[in-house]
């Protein structure tokens, strides 16, 4: 099981470390325009309540950066399914079918690490303050894990890559500006409020805001996520299967 | 070595209206394939080749039905039967992302080979197949008859026992089919058992010990080419009428010369052995009017 995970991960791993150069520089765009125009231009009028604007700012963009590069990473996956066909390799394979959703997932974690540790570097030069602990690392992990489900089950169920777009516009997308990233949700309407902090996006901004800046992990936002990530495991696992009918 | 034992798959799909429609690929087939023979699979386009081999190597599940190698429920042993199958699709399925020589080295890993065998094995069955030169270059690159070759060995890598190929030469010229004639011969000599489909009537003349005919998911006949052609007739006679060709086959050289006798045909008669082609047709085609 741990050696097939390991050449499911390799084959990707294998494709990264060529594209390695390129993908580094196209991760440092986003966060980039993200830091000058919230952190240096809107941010100075901004006031959060104690400390600037760009302290508050760098968890949330860690939480929705990894969100969407796991999610993204995990997308040719559909091209292998439905174009290339590839992934009859797998399926023929003596591999257990588990082993070929974790490879998948955690190559994708691996990009969305890569792209958070570069946010970490630039948020530094901006001159952002945060502390970085094994706990606050694990909830990146964890956020990394979820999203690159989500992208591995809708690469298995969804037919074309318009439907796998659209679930970038409806899903990622709203998350990303309202799950805590930009401001606080207290500042939302009680209804709105409660909806959003259902999704696991809000309580990794949570998690990484208060740990960045020294306090305590919240418990319930961990069971929130670890839940999720079990639950996600197990759809795309479950679609992974259903290929075969 | 294989035995399928009414063997149904059903897919669904729904219509504009939302409606679930059922669709039967294969309805009801029974085969037996021996080990070390070269068994082929016949059938028009739609016949259900495919969707046999796919239930064959565990990429879809039956609807009904049960397969056995060696005495052992396919879907019951997976993991132990995947290991012994060699499979050889349709359409090329390489990834694109990888270069040849990843593309086998995926393959070898996922077959759980060790780093030694792995390398050994490339390189052996590369030269075996002339593609020593590319096994640095992409997928994309190859010529249709590279990337068939290059199919047919990925699938040898781990050295099956099974080997399943659909429709290995189609759409190559005749020296490259040739090749892979050989190399398929060569496998079934060296104790693989190999299980083809294909609708060139040649090639299952030329390779196959025996072969099965299927048309709408159905069996409709099994045996040595042979066997087949002395089923519908050893002698074939041939005619225009209307300008359309016409077929009748006897079973006795006797029978066909007083048929002959008796046509008032103005174009050419020809009096032959029945082929496979004239087998094929008579069972798949000329039934349904086509
Ligand atoms: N995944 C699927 N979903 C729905 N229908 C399918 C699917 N796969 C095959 N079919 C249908 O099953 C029937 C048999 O198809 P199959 O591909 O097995 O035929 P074939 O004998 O291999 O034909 P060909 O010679 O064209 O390759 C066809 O009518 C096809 O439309
Ligand atoms: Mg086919």
């Amino acid at each position: 099981m741990l050696y097939d995970i390991w050449t499911v991960f390799w084959r990707d791993w294998v494709v990264l470390k060529r594209r390695m150069k390129k993908f580094i520089l196209s991760r440092m765009v986003a966060p980039v325009l993200y830091l000058v125009a919230f952190g240096w231009g809107l941010g100075r009028s901004i006031d959060v309540g104690g400390g600037s604007y760009l302290d508050f700012l760098v968890p949330g963009i860690l939480a929705l950066n990894s969100m969407n590069i796991s999610f993204n990473s995990i997308i040719p996956v559909h091209a292998e399914r439905m174009y290339h066909k590839s992934l009859e390799e797998y399926i023929i394979a003596p591999i257990c079918p588990g082993a070929f959703v974790i490879g998948k997932v955690l190559a994708s974690v691996l990009r969305g690490l890569i792209s958070s540790g570069i946010i970490l570097v630039l948020a530094a030069l901006f001159g952002a303050h945060f502390t970085v602990t094994p706990l606050f690392f694990a909830v990146l992990v964890i956020n990394c894990i979820i999203f690159a489900e989500i992208g591995f089950w809708a690469a298995m169920v969804l037919n074309t890559y318009e439907e796998m777009g659209q679930v970038n516009t409806y899903v990622l997308l709203p998350m990303s500006f309202l799950c805590g990233t930009f401001f606080s949700t207290q500042a939302l309407p009680e209804a709105l409020r409660w909806l959003i902090e259902m999704l696991p996006l809000t309580h990794t901004s949570f998690l990484l805001r208060s740990l960045g800046s020294g306090g305590e992990a919240s418990m319930s936002s961990m069971l929130v996520l670890t839940v999720y990530a079990v639950f996600c495991f197990l759809l795309g696992h479950r679609a992974f299967l259903r290929l075969r009918r | 070595m294989i035995e399928i034992d009414a063997l149904v798959k059903r897919f669904s799909h729904r219509d504009k209206d939302n409606k679930v429609i059922w669709k039967t690929a294969v309805d009801g087939l029974s085969l037996s394939v021996k080990e070390g023979e070269i068994f082929g699979l016949l059938g028009p386009n739609g016949a259900g080749k495919t969707t046999t081999i796919r239930v064959l190597t565990m990429q879809t599940v039956p609807t009904e039905g049960r397969v056995l190698y060696d005495g052992k429920e396919i879907f019951l042993h997976e993991r132990e039967m995947k290991e012994f199958i060699g499979v050889v699709p349709q359409h090329v399925n390489f990834d694109q992302d990888l270069t040849v020589g990843e593309n086998l080295e995926l393959h070898a890993r996922l077959h759980h080979m060790g780093s030694a065998e792995r390398k050994r094995r490339i390189a052996e069955l590369l030269h075996y197949v002339d593609l020593s030169e590319v096994v640095n270059d992409g997928v994309r690159q190859l010529s249709g008859g590279m990337k068939r070759r290059l199919l047919i060995v990925r699938a040898l890598m781990h050295s099956p026992r099974i080997l399943f190929l659909d429709e290995p030469t189609v759409a190559l010229d005749p020296q490259v089919r040739r090749r892979i004639w050989d190399l398929i011969r060569q496998m079934a000599r060296s104790g693989v058992t190999v299980f083809l489909t294909t609708h060139y009537i040649e090639e299952a003349e030329a390779l196959c010990d025996r072969v099965a005919i299927m048309n709408r998911g159905k069996l409709v006949s099994e045996g040595e080419p042979l066997e087949l052609c002395q089923r519908l007739g050893t002698y074939a006679v041939e005619w225009d009428e209307d300008g359309r060709r016409e077929y009748r086959f006897f079973k006795r050289r006797d029978a066909s010369a007083a048929f002959v006798a008796g046509l008032a045909s103005e174009g050419k008669i020809q009096v032959r052995r029945t082929n496979l082609e004239d087998v094929f047709i008579e069972l798949t085609g000329r039934k349904e009017g086509l």
